[in-house]
């Protein structure tokens, strides 16, 4: 035979067989997990330790298509669990009951929006910002008119403010606005937006009249080249810390992080081994991953509401912002 | 010219050395754009290489991603873009061949090819992301192969079909129509032509096509992303061989995947900065994989042009 035939033929063969494919679906037990790209390190935390335990009998993949992204395949029925860093919205709701797909809604986490400048600025005294400044930064009417930190504060110089956000799809960008301009997305457009995270802490890291927010996870790991605000709810300043998240006086930038569950795949047996062995080890795999663990009677909670199918979103589609572990507490023990 | 003829043999002269001043000028550039680009290229894969350097080694290859920088590897990722490689090689290579064929020795010249060939040439010039969107609607869900290495496969074979059928026509093109008459002469049918004369002698350029549009493939990360490869995977897909009849298993088709691209951006991505070694060494190993490929591609050619004797 000529080489390009001993090459052709198995080709053509392999082209039949493979369009013959059985779509058998796969021996192996699987958990399908996407959503957010916050939530993502606990997840995959949880996934990595969960198939260890099980010596590799169930596969538990984890995707990071965004918190919108995740609820739009998981009301198709592609996932069987959907990582949130926003609570479920009226329209993913809607898509999910259309489709007929039910779910239990569980809090994983804590996590602190920090907000952060560079090292070198020596004009926020203090390093206290209050809401008020923060709207007066990112609100829609800030587009092309407050383009130097004078403009925000009359105390402050004249320097160019730089800001640096993540993007519209994000629900950090989601939560951010609601809890500063009280409409989710309502934001000015005119400021270096990325989905890299590491992208925003450059960009700050790198510019000393910047301004950026982001997850506290990536705050923690760039301690040495950022600086963080200490914001003022109107309580007095207070800096984001793990302790300040669990005492509930960091608000109202700290917010839950979920995992829904669809509820015919929670009667499988992986998944709810799954999810116990989340509830159980919850706490230890939180903190080291970089959020804030809930206490173990959260997660107790959860797990019954998982064990007795306590079905649908305690925040009826709304985000509700500044909540604390303790109200997120009473508001589950409601369902 | 009735200037020349005026010309003085000195002038002319002048004029020789001043043109021969250019073309030298002309090669200097050009030697000059050559060697900045192969430094940038070198620069960018020494620097990988450096920063990843703690990463080399064994356990790097052999190990799943981790959420621990030290603890994880390659191993799922590159798996993954392998058997993406096998499956895009497989779907390429036949249709793009068969297609080039078609279009060389076959189709008549009329408005209908004309068209076929323009559509050819731009397909080349489309952005990755539209296939990975096509392959979304057309193998996820129309099809309903689920975001498999099948579907990545055939997405990247897509993306690569122009390269082969423009490399494939090339070398059909440069097989002398001596050789084509003289088989026809002997009363050879169109398709004895093709396949014991005009293919042999291109299988060089083929192949070496078809290695320049996999080196393309495993590093796009748009479409593969697009259709849902997916960040985390700790296990392997079913092995292609198995123990029993009929020792081949077609599963590892319908499994998830990720590729060597998709974990770059993972860690990249990632808040610890002990992830950025892992991005670079992977980095670095995806360009090794790249250059390997050339390397193969040039071998190839010069193996298949030896071996041609007319």
């Amino acid at each position: 035979m000529k080489l390009w035939q001993k090459m052709v033929v198995p080709a053509l063969f392999v082209g039949v067989v493979a369009a013959g494919a059985p779509e058998r679906a796969l021996a192996q037990a699987a958990i399908k997990i996407d959503g957010s790209s916050t939530v993502f390190p606990v997840s995959e935390a949880f996934a990595e330790e969960f198939q260890i335990s099980k010596r590799g009998k169930v596969r538990v993949t984890v995707g990071m298509s965004g918190t919108g992204g995740g609820f739009k395949k998981f009301c198709r029925g592609e996932t069987d669990m959907s990582n949130a860093s926003r609570p479920i919205s009226v329209e993913e709701m809607e898509a999910c009951r259309k489709a007929g797909i039910k779910y239990i809604e569980l809090p994983v986490a804590f996590d602190a929006l920090t907000v952060v400048i560079n090292p070198k600025n020596d004009w926020v005294k203090g390093n206290v910002m209050t809401i008020a400044d923060l709207r007066k930064m990112w609100e829609p009417a800030a587009q092309g008119r407050i383009s130097q930190w004078k403009q925000v504060r009359g105390e402050w110089p004249a320097e160019k403010l730089m800001l640096f956000g993540p993007g519209a799809d994000s629900g950090t960008f989601d939560y951010f606005t609601e809890a500063v301009m009280g409409k989710a997305k309502s934001s000015r457009g005119d400021f270096t937006a990325s989905e890299d995270d590491n992208t925003l802490v450059q960009g700050v890291e790198n510019n000393k009249s910047a301004l950026g927010y982001f997850g506290f996870a990536y705050y923690a790991a760039h301690k040495d080249k950022l600086r963080a605000v200490a914001i003022d709810g109107g309580k007095g300043p207070v800096l984001p810390s793990v302790e300040n998240v669990i005492n509930g006086t960091y608000t109202p930038l700290s917010r839950p992080l979920f995992v829904y569950v669809r509820e015919s795949s929670a009667n499988r047996p992986e998944v709810r081994e799954f999810v116990q062995f989340m509830m159980k080890q919850g706490g230890a795999l939180v903190s080291e991953v970089g959020y804030v663990p809930l206490p173990q009677s959260a997660y107790d909670l959860a797990w019954k509401h998982f064990d007795n199918k306590k079905l649908g979103t305690v925040f009826g589609g709304h985000n509700q912002v500044g909540i604390t572990i303790e109200q997120l507490l009473a508001m589950e023990a409601k369902l | 010219m009735a200037a020349t003829a005026h010309m003085t043999l000195e002038e002319i002269r002048k004029g020789l050395s001043w043109r021969k001043q250019l073309d030298k000028l002309f090669i200097a550039i050009g030697m000059a754009l050559l060697f900045g680009c192969l430094a940038i290229l070198a620069i960018l894969f020494f620097d990988l290489v450096r920063d990843g350097s703690s990463r080399f080694g064994w356990d790097f290859f052999t190990s799943f991603p981790s959420r621990k920088a030290e603890n994880a590897g390659i191993l799922s990722a590159a798996v993954g873009t392998m058997l993406i490689m096998v499956v895009t090689a497989l779907v390429a290579l036949p249709v793009g061949v068969a297609a080039a064929i078609y279009l060389e020795e076959y189709a008549p010249k009329n408005w209908f090819t004309g068209i076929i060939e323009i559509n050819v040439t731009n397909l080349a010039g489309v952005p990755s992301i539209i296939y990975g969107l096509l392959a979304l609607g057309l193998f996820v869900y129309q099809f309903n192969f689920g975001q498999s290495v099948l579907t990545a496969g055939l997405t990247l074979a897509l993306l690569i079909l122009p390269i082969v059928i423009v490399a494939t026509r090339e070398s059909l093109r440069a097989v002398p129509k001596a050789i084509r008459e003289a088989a026809y002469g002997l009363g050879a049918t169109r398709w004895e032509v093709t396949k014991d004369h005009v293919l042999p002698y291109s299988t060089g350029g083929i192949l070496t096509g078809l290695i320049l549009g996999l080196s393309r493939a495993i590093g796009e990360t748009a479409p593969i992303i697009t259709i849902g490869a997916l960040s985390f995977i700790a296990f392997l897909p079913p092995s292609p061989v198995t123990g029993e009849f009929p020792f081949l298993n077609f599963e590892w088709l319908r499994s998830e995947f990720t590729a060597m691209p998709i974990q770059m951006f993972n860690w990249v991505s990632r808040p610890d900065q002990a992830f950025q070694a892992n991005a670079a060494a992977a980095g670095a190993i995806l360009l090794g994989m790249t250059l390997a490929m050339n390397a193969v591609a040039i071998w190839i050619r010069y193996r298949f042009r030896k071996k041609i004797s007319w």
